[in-house]
């Protein structure tokens, strides 16, 4: 690594590999980005918009830009935080997310970076979409009412199972959502395994195992124990 | 009430043929969607299934295909599918009421399919007639100049089920309406010509003409036209592709439609000027869903210039092969966004890719692509015919050459106009025919900007109005907040879902305006529009999402008192009428005393 593979992230000086975006770089150095549709293992998607930054003055997605020589990456500032307050409310009010009733509570990545962000109501009208839930599937159950479209479930089926158990499709807000790849549009018609990279892949609660629900309790899960931006530095 | 047979199993033979046609090719999945569903009606499960073993696609990725156009139907769509244009110029002549007749006559509500499925009536997208509005699709064909008269013989012809092929011709054809004529639309040049200067510069002097031109696009973003094709050419590949975007899905143009009708020899010339430039064999048209009556036409213009020896193997005896294909789109603005184009020519959503890499050197295929407009691709056969200089005389110093302007609304002569750039909005107005005393002109349409009446003399040119070419017209007696309005439910129904800000953000400013439409409006919403503004402009993956929010911008700037008349008052006021809300509960109760009324509850 040459000396001036080097951006600011809030000031601090941050050495990058060539061709890593800047997300990617953050992460190596144990610095937080908010961020939702990212994943180390997949192609950065882009789509949450949680991981927008100030990059020289201007707005961009840290997670597909790549990182470059002098850089000044503004992240945590309360412009950006204020705008991720906003995305992460239109993202409450666009599905029907029920915390308290939610399997995925305490290990949700959108209710921990809404904690994170002090967001503190939704803000908006909440949309009420009718969604499905499917149980068809013997080990799986999924609530759409929680999807965030981040497509991580799309990724892990396509490029780590080899399957496209989920695909991505529609157009809009009432219009776009995950097609299963079965005629019925049910689980259990597919090929989809408990064992699938993808059956563990979501970072709210709509894929969920049966029969494991609670074998950790709320209040001892990941963000419960730490918050969002402290775990995410550690890794 | 009858249930759709399943049209699959009706003709087994259909859908084999289609895939045949298209050689199993996952990359041609629009035209055999289209295809299939002009012969089955729509797209049943088991249809969808059968295409995608044929293509050899997942499943699901081609019902996520199929799911992401309007104009696909995954629901058994009725013999009749008759859509209303709904830009603002269509309902300024008067398009809703004309459906709401419609709709009564044939006994049914908007967006429902009638019981007996028989018909459906509903709105679309602006379908680039607003010369000659209020404009219909049916059954994907288009109709012009709808008035009562011919809504009630609609519904006469529907209810007797007398085929689309018998109806009046008339109502089937679309004119021109060229009103001015500049140095593009009087270009006198013969097929071949501009072909046979541009073999005698050869590839590279190409290039540098038509950047001594100074030719920009004319499909808004207004990049230098020379250059794309030098960075294209240099760009390595297997293959290189040139692309006519004739997306045209800015509510208010219809310029493309024209060059297309009547100049259709000039685009694929140009066409076939750039594949030279470029170094491509291969051309593809992606036009609109909406111009799908074009194809006929068209296709033998392709076959006269094959039979001519300007296109197909070894043009003009030259070193050189190239051809053309024509795809359509099937309803989704967001296809005209180069990337989102090139998506759905590969056979999948228009969804705009992350760019970096751009199209030049990554785009159909993954194969460095020049994606232009129709229109510059019909100026650059000027440039090849009479060089770089003559072309950069004619304009302005920073925009060569002529525009077409798209004029419609309050006017008295809607159509086609061609100025040299630089033209000032108030010489157009005039040429336009304006009786009544104007009170704004949108250009470039939602995704452009709205001027207001001391802003006449500005001037079309990048320097300062650029434009794709629509220029709508509103006179004083015109709503402003009405037109935003359309504006804001367009970028809503065309947003593609893909980024937070634009999916989720349109729909929340459309639902904003529509509570200040009700009068349930405080300047509390205003000030939330503008923060989804702000949110939007910045934080949207593509163009799209960071203009949606422009009319909203300029009309609340330039027409405040639109939207004040609307406030109820200076406080928050929730979205409903919650006062309302309670009369059930008041039914059930039996009470109507004060103190069952919200305004005297504490
Ligand atoms: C939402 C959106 C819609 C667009 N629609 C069109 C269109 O209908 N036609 C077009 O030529 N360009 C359209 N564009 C611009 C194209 O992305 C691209 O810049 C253009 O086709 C390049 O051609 P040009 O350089 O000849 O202008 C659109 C862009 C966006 C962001
Ligand atoms: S199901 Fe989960 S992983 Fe898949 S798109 Fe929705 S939120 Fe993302
Ligand atoms: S800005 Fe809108 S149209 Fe563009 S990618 Fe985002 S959601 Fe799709
Ligand atoms: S994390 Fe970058 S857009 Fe979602």
């Amino acid at each position: 690594m040459s000396e001036q593979n080097i951006f600011l992230l809030d000031g601090e000086e941050i050495a990058f590999a060539p061709g890593q975006t800047i997300m990617q770089a953050a992460q190596s150095a144990h610095k937080y980005i908010p961020h939702l549709c990212w994943h180390p293992e997949f192609k950065p998607h882009g789509s949450c918009k949680l991981c927008t930054v100030k990059i020289n003055g201007r707005f961009g997605s840290s997670c597909t830009v790549e990182a470059a020589a002098g850089q000044n990456v503004e992240n945590r500032t309360a412009e950006l935080d204020d705008k991720r307050r906003t995305l992460l409310q239109l993202l409450f009010v666009e599905g029907n997310h029920f915390c308290p009733s939610c399997e995925k509570s305490g290990d949700c990545l959108l209710q921990a970076t809404a904690y994170e962000m002090g967001m503190m109501t939704p803000h908006f009208d909440h949309f009420y979409p009718d969604r499905p839930v499917d149980a068809s599937h013997p080990d799986v159950m999924l609530d759409f009412n929680r999807c965030i479209l981040c497509s991580l479930c799309v990724q892990a089926s396509e490029l780590a199972d080899k399957k496209n158990v989920f695909v991505m499709g529609g157009r809009g807000m009432r219009g776009r959502k995950i097609i299963l790849n079965s005629e019925s549009g049910k689980l259990g018609d597919t090929d989809f395994s408990v064992d699938d990279r993808a059956a563990s892949i979501c970072p709210v609660g709509v894929i969920l195992k049966k029969r494991v629900g609670f074998v950790v309790p709320y209040g001892e899960r990941t963000y419960d124990k730490a918050p969002v931006s402290a775990v995410e530095a550690a890794k | 009430m009858k249930t759709a047979p399943s049209p699959a199993l009706n003709d087994p033979g259909i859908v084999p043929a289609i895939l045949a046609r298209h050689g199993h090719d996952a990359t041609r999945l629009m035209q055999i969607l289209r295809e299939t569903q002009e012969s089955l009606g729509w797209l049943a499960p088991e249809t969808l299934t059968a295409i995608a073993s044929g293509v050899g696609w997942p499943r699901a990725k081609v019902e996520g295909t199929a799911a992401f156009y309007s104009f696909f139907h995954l629901r058994p769509r009725g013999k009749y599918c008759v859509l209303w244009s709904d830009n603002i110029t269509d309902r300024m002549l008067g398009n809703r009421e004309l459906m709401q007749a419609l709709c009564e006559k044939l006994w049914l509500e908007p967006g429902r399919l009638s019981e007996d499925g028989l018909v459906s009536v509903n709105t679309t997208s602006c379908t680039g007639m607003c010369d000659q509005g209020p404009a219909v699709l049916v059954n994907y064909r288009a109709v012009t100049r709808m008035d009562m008269a011919r809504v009630e013989q609609m519904a006469e012809l529907i209810r007797n089920q007398v085929p689309l092929d018998e109806w009046p011709a008339e109502w089937f054809q679309v004119t021109d309406n060229i009103r001015r004529k500049d140095a593009l639309l009087d270009h006198g040049l013969v097929p071949g010509e501009a072909l046979a200067a541009a073999m005698a510069l050869g590839p590279q002097g190409l290039i540098d003409e038509v950047k001594a031109a100074g030719l920009r696009g004319r499909g808004g973003a207004g990049f230098s036209t020379g250059m794309k094709w030098a960075l294209c050419r240099d760009a390595a590949g297997e293959a290189h592709y040139v692309v006519c975007n004739a997306d045209e899905g800015e509510p208010g143009t219809f310029k493309d439609r024209v060059l297309l009708t009547s100049y259709a020899d000039l685009v694929f010339e140009g066409m076939t000027l750039a594949g030279y430039a470029i170094g491509a064999k291969r051309g593809l048209m992606y036009l609109r869903g909406e111009y799908r009556y074009m194809l006929d036409a068209l296709e033998s213009v392709l076959a006269r210039r094959r039979a001519e020896r300007l296109l197909g193997a070894r043009i003009l005896d030259k070193d050189f092969d190239f051809d053309i294909e024509i795809h359509f789109g099937a309803g989704a603005y967001v296809c005209g966004e180069e990337s989102a184009l090139i998506e759905s020519l590969e056979g999948k959503p228009g969804r705009p890719r992350i760019r970096p890499p751009f199209p030049v050197t990554h785009g159909y295929l993954d194969q460095p692509t020049a994606v232009n407009n129709v229109e510059t691709l019909a100026a650059a056969c000027l440039v090849a015919r009479h060089g770089g200089t003559w072309y950069a005389g004619l304009g302005t110093g920073k925009s060569a050459g002529t525009k077409l302007l798209s004029v419609s609304g309050d006017v008295e002569r809607p159509g086609i106009y061609e100025y040299p750039f630089g033209v000032t909005v108030a010489q157009v107005l005039q040429d336009a025919g304006v009786t009544n005393c104007i009170q704004a002109v949108q250009i470039s349409g939602p995704s452009g900007v709205c001027i207001g009446q001391d802003e006449l003399e500005r001037r079309i040119a990048f320097e300062d109005l650029p434009t794709a070419g629509a220029f709508m017209v509103f006179d004083c007696t015109r709503d402003m907040f009405e037109v935003a309005r359309n504006f804001a439910h367009f970028f809503a129904h065309e947003s593609c879902g893909f980024c937070t800000p634009c999916r989720v953000g349109t729909q929340i400013v459309a639902q904003l305006m529509d509570k200040l439409e009700t009068n349930h409006g405080s300047p509390y919403d205003i000030d939330e529009m503008f923060k989804m503004h702000r949110l939007m402009q910045g934080a949207s993956h593509c163009g799209l999402g960071n203009s949606a929010c422009n009319p909203l911008f300029d009309t609340l700037n330039k027409f405040r008192p639109a939207y004040e008349r609307r406030l109820k008052s200076l406080d928050y006021e929730p979205a409903f009428d919650l006062d309302a809300a309670l009369s059930q509960a008041r039914q059930m109760t039996g009470r109507d005393d004060a103190g069952a009324h919200l305004d005297n509850m504490e």
